[in-house]
């Protein structure tokens, strides 16, 4: 059997990924994908820490995750499609209407 | 032979996952996601979730990266539209983020030899639809209903949102 450890690296690996994604790229489809990446790290780790303590917990809990990250995109991307009717750009930075 | 399976998806998955951030196509990035999402499915298998393994290429592999092709297929986007290239100006605050994180999941790990292995041999059907359905159905009922309402409020917002005029 694969240690725990080992799982929990690759989550962490791809969670950091993830986050760097959001910090870096300018392309909002390309945050929003990288929010997902994040998502998806979260529930290796939840799966992982299911399958160590025999609980089947955390599968329930990736179930709850996946209905949010569904209703998340759903959401997100409608206001992705907003936003580029009213900016005609999918530049994260040309949208600054909000910052000080 | 299960470690062999294990090291080709985690890599196939963490390089995939450079590559949606590394390249600036997004449908190239939809596509290495998928990627990563069915290499993550792979691992799921192999820790005995075969319920949320089918859930991860059926709803993240395939409806929700539909999604995101049919959206970025409806902006339309240009070329220059992709953006020039990753943002130079947060590039060092990115590194020290990713340098943190990588730490505090190294501690996290440490803390994670901790913990009992409270099951050496798991109960028959660990992880099967049966096993996950019933624990929804029953002991997470509330919380299930819950995410339909959840659904249903995202289902609004989405129209709300990506309609012009009401």
């Amino acid at each position: 059997m694969i240690p725990l450890e080992y799982y929990l690296i690759v989550a962490g690996m791809i969670f950091t990924i993830g986050m760097v994604g959001v910090i870096v790229a300018r392309n909002v489809i390309i945050i929003f994908m990288c929010v997902e990446l994040m998502l998806n790290a979260a529930n290796l780790a939840l799966i992982s820490f299911s399958r160590e303590l025999g609980s089947m917990l955390g599968h329930v809990m990736v179930f709850m995750v996946m209905t949010v990250a569904a209703a998340e995109a759903a959401v997100g991307l409608a206001i992705i499609i907003a936003l580029f009717h009213n900016r005609d750009s999918a530049n994260i930075d040309e949208v600054n209407l909000m910052k000080w | 032979m299960e470690l062999v399976i294990f090291i080709i998806c985690a890599v196939v998955s963490v390089v995939a996952a450079i590559m949606v951030v590394a390249q600036r196509n997004p449908i190239a990035g939809v596509m290495y996601l998928v990627t990563a999402f069915v290499a993550q499915a792979v691992l799921f298998i192999q820790l005995s979730a075969a319920f949320v393994a089918i859930l991860q290429i059926m709803v993240y592999a395939g409806a929700i990266m539909v999604l995101f092709l049919f959206v970025i297929m409806l902006l339309n986007l240009r070329h220059e539209d992709y953006g020039k290239d990753i943002k130079l100006r947060f590039k060092p605050l990115a590194i020290a983020l990713a340098v943190v994180l990588l730490v505090e999941t190294v501690v996290a790990i440490q803390a994670a030899n901790q913990v009992q292995q409270a099951a050496g041999v798991l109960s028959a059907g660990f992880g099967s639809i049966h096993a996950v359905g019933q624990l929804l159905f029953t002991e997470f009922l509330y919380p299930f209903e819950l995410t339909s309402i959840l659904l249903l409020v995202a289902i609004l917002g989405a129209v709300v949102m990506a309609k012009q005029k009401l």
